[in-house]
Formats: C-alpha cells, sequence, structure tokens
C-alpha cells in the first residue's frame, strides 16, 4: 500500500474514482430510497387506517437505525450461506446501495408523513372535492409538499454519504471496487496517513456540500 | 318533517335523516332536505351549527352516522369505490379558499385535467372562466400571492369550470367588498338559472339569502329548524326560532 503517497504523487485518479463511486453508491441508495419512502410516506399520511399510530412510531424510531446494523443486515442476507446468497452481490456497490437504501428509506417515508400531514386540509378535501381519484390526490398532496419532499430526499443522501458502517461492512473497502470516501478515511487514518485522510475529508465535504448547495440551487429557481 | 319541506321525486339532492355524530357531539342531527334543477337554496345559521359539516356530508368528504343521500337519481354514499366519479357531478367551495401552490391558471384547469380533457379544451375553458370572474391579468401569478377577493373568485371559478350538477358554497362571498360579492352573486345566479344548475349557499348574511335564494332554511345545533320559500321564511316562518332570526333578534 502506498496510499499516502498518491496525493503527492499527483496519481489523483485514485481520488477521482473513489469520489465517483461514493456518489455513484450514495445516489442510487438516496433515488431507490426515495422512490420507496416517498410512496410510503404518502401512504401513511394520508390513508386512514388501523395501527396508523405505531406504524408512524415505528418510522420515526427507525432515524436512529445503526448503518451497521443495516450492513450487518445486508450481510447475513446475501453471504454465501444467506438466503440470497446466489446472487454473489457481496463486496460490491450493489450490496452497498442496498444497505444504504435501508437506511435512506426511514427518513425519507418519515419526513414525507410530517409534509404531506401538514398540507392544509382545505387544499385535500378541495382536491377530492374537484374530483381526484386517491392516486390523483395523492400526487398533488406530494406536490404541495413539495419542498418538504426534496428536503426528505438531501437528508437522505446526507446519510447515505456520511455513513461508514454499512459500506464498510457489506463493501469490504476493497481498492479500486468497493472503496468510498468514508471507508478510505478510515483505512488511510488507521494506516497514519492522517494528511491523505485529511484531504480525503476535505473532498467528502465538499462533495456533500456541493451536493446540498446544488439542489437549493435548482429550488431556488423553481427547476426542482 | 321539517315544517316546510313537502316531499318530492325528481330532486337533483335529496337527503333522508342525515346525522353526524362524533365522540361527543352530534354536528348534524337528521337532516332531510331536497334541492331541484334550477334551485338556490340559502342555509343560515350560528356558527358552530353543523352546516359545513351538512356539507362535507353531501359531497361524500365525510362519512355520515346515518342517514341517506340521492343525488341525480341514484342513492350515493361515501363508501362506494367509485366516490369521486360523484364527487365530480358536484363542486364545493370551502369557507376557506384554498390554493394549490400553483399558478391560478393551474389551479383553474385542475379539475378539467383531473377529468382528461384535450390541451386545447382546457385552455380555451380556463381562458373564458377567468374572464368571466376577472382574472384574466393574474393568469399567470401564483394563486397564494392574490388577494381575498381574488382568491375567492378563483376558487370559485375552479369549482364551476368543471360544470357540476350542484354547486355547493361555503360562506363563499364572507369578508369580501362590495363589489366582489356582486360580481360573485351574478356569477352564481348565471350559472344556476341559464345553465340549469342548482346552488346551496351558507351565507350568515340575511340580505344575501334574500338577493339570490329561491328558497332559505335555518340550522342550528345541526337541525333543520325551518326550510321554505324565501319571502315566506322572511315574511311568514313558521317556527319562532325562525322568527327571531328574521328580525333580528337572534344575536350570534
Amino acid at each position: 500500500m502506498q496510499g499516502g503517497h498518491r496525493l503527492v504523487d499527483g496519481v489523483t485518479y485514485d481520488v477521482v474514482q473513489v469520489t465517483l463511486l461514493s456518489l455513484y453508491v450514495s445516489g442510487s441508495a438516496t433515488i431507490l430510497g426515495s422512490l420507496i419512502g416517498i410512496p410510503l410516506g404518502a401512504a401513511i399520511g394520508l390513508k386512514e387506517f388501523g395501527g396508523k399510530g405505531l406504524l408512524k412510531t415505528i418510522t420515526y424510531t427507525m432515524y436512529g437505525f445503526p448503518p451497521v446494523i443495516s450492513g450487518l443486515f445486508i450481510y447475513y442476507v446475501f453471504s454465501r450461506a444467506g438466503p440470497l446468497g446466489d446472487f454473489g452481490i457481496l463486496f460490491t456497490p450493489t450490496a452497498m446501495i442496498l444497505a444504504q437504501t435501508l437506511l435512506v428509506i426511514p427518513l425519507v417515508a418519515g419526513i414525507t408523513i410530517t409534509s404531506v400531514t401538514e398540507v392544509d386540509r382545505n387544499i385535500k378535501n378541495t382536491v377530492r372535492s374537484l374530483g381526484a381519484n386517491d392516486r390523483q390526490a395523492t400526487f398533488t398532496v406530494i406536490k404541495e409538499a413539495w419542498v418538504g419532499v426534496i428536503t426528505a430526499v438531501m437528508i437522505g443522501f446526507g446519510r447515505a454519504i456520511a455513513e461508514v458502517g454499512a459500506a464498510y461492512m457489506v463493501g469490504g473497502n476493497i481498492d479500486g471496487k468497493t472503496r468510498v470516501l468514508t471507508t478510505a478515511i478510515m483505512l488511510e487514518t488507521r494506516m497514519g496517513h492522517f494528511e491523505y485522510a485529511v484531504g480525503l475529508g476535505v473532498v467528502l465535504l465538499i462533495v456533500a456540500c456541493g451536493v446540498f448547495l446544488f439542489m437549493r440551487w435548482l429550488q431556488e429557481r423553481e427547476l426542482l | 318533517m321539517v315544517a316546510g319541506e313537502g316531499a318530492a321525486l325528481n330532486d337533483l339532492l335529496r337527503t333522508e335523516e342525515l346525522t353526524r355524530e362524533y365522540d361527543a357531539k352530534t354536528a348534524v342531527s337528521d337532516v332531510s332536505m331536497s334541492v331541484n334543477v334550477g334551485d338556490i337554496v340559502g342555509i343560515m345559521g350560528p356558527s358552530g351549527s353543523g352546516k359545513s359539516t351538512l356539507f362535507r356530508l353531501i359531497n361524500l368528504l365525510e362519512r355520515p352516522t346515518k342517514g341517506r343521500i340521492f343525488f341525480d337519481g341514484e342513492e350515493i354514499s361515501y363508501s362506494r369505490p367509485d366516490v369521486y366519479l360523484i364527487r365530480r357531478k358536484m363542486a364545493l367551495v370551502l369557507q376557506k379558499p384554498a390554493a394549490m401552490n400553483r399558478s391560478v391558471f393551474n389551479n383553474v384547469a385542475y379539475g378539467l385535467e383531473l377529468r382528461q380533457l384535450e390541451k386545447e379544451e382546457i385552455q380555451k375553458r380556463v381562458d373564458d372562466y377567468l374572464e368571466r370572474l376577472g382574472l384574466t391579468e393574474s393568469k399567470l401569478r401564483n394563486a397564494r400571492s392574490l388577494s381575498g377577493g381574488e382568491m375567492q373568485r378563483m376558487c370559485f371559478a375552479r369549482s364551476v369550470i368543471v360544470e357540476p350538477k350542484l354547486i355547493l358554497l361555503d360562506e363563499f362571498t364572507a369578508n369580501l367588498d362590495p363589489q366582489n360579492i356582486s360580481i360573485l352573486e351574478k356569477a352564481v345566479r348565471d350559472f344556476v338559472k341559464q345553465e340549469g344548475r342548482a346552488a346551496i349557499i351558507i351565507t350568515h348574511n340575511p340580505f344575501q339569502a334574500k338577493r339570490l335564494c329561491d328558497r332559505s332554511a335555518l340550522m342550528m345545533n345541526g337541525k333543520l329548524v325551518e326550510i321554505g320559500e324565501t319571502w315566506k321564511i322572511f315574511n311568514d316562518p313558521v317556527d319562532e326560532r325562525t322568527r327571531a332570526f328574521v328580525s333580528g333578534e337572534m344575536v350570534f
């Protein structure tokens, strides 16, 4: 391993590749988690059914779901002896995406619940009174809650890109294959390449904040 | 049977003993009434007497505890799977105007889009209704930036543009200036009388009932005290409470 010298030697493609993989894994997990979490949150928030309160509480409680547990779960499911071991995706970016998706879903679903619940009751009644069926009404209410829903997605991304436990457990931090920014920082620190770790830390900070800034920029221009 | 209400078979809307109870309180109690095509019916009464709840029951937004509703030749109910198709034949304009976070044009077009009309047809009809209600210049503004009067007019346009057979107006001119009131009242009259539809309006203003309504009713504590021809309600009411209300002795 000569990780400590790579920045100095100008072999920057490693950093670029690790950064791109971070964006790919956490971006995919955010999209996947949102595709599941937004409809789930909207359904829990808008439908009346028995056990609704309990389901809400569970969703909110899962905000605190530890990444390591998510990693453990995906590790078990996709390990050789596990139920879905035949897929052979352990120690691939796909497994990392799935583990992070589990972390994103409760956040996105929970904030979506809050956002759609807060949409004015008069709007909900108006929408139904104008003849919207269930699907149309849900879609419109999500649109009314859009700012909150986008916030949910951003926070979901923030959680995914910043976590290390799940990515490390099911990805394995394999150089050139599953190494992302957070796991690289951990490794470099442990190996004593402190300056390199700090450099990667700065990159992570820029990437995470940059994505937020970009989304804010889109939002302010009403492109999102 | 409520005083003054006769039974008719060919009504556009008929409710039978419609009742809505909440945990401790009966919001609407045994309301039986009917509305014919071409009718404008006014419902007056103190705040909290169940008028708005009655509207939500008729519009199938809430499940009644008891009672039946007949509309446009069939019995309708909250629990039918095609409930949204029945709602498409009525329109409710809420007491508190609710603007969706989009342009005035897109707000007014909403009901037509739900019905999947052609784009050009939507364009044409929305422009027509915006013109009629004096909103053409606000067409592209975000609806949430409208003034109170503009907002009420937009909500009215958004509801009548889908050409419902029955329109339910909940204090649709509350807090408006005389000019806005007269624009909206004329629009209701045109809508019902020229296009052969029907309206029920909730109003706190006896003068509005006199100006606009063929029949009027008084509602108190969830019950329909009396319903009848507007002139009779104001000049020769049957119930003592109606007499007190129209003579202004009843202070809310």
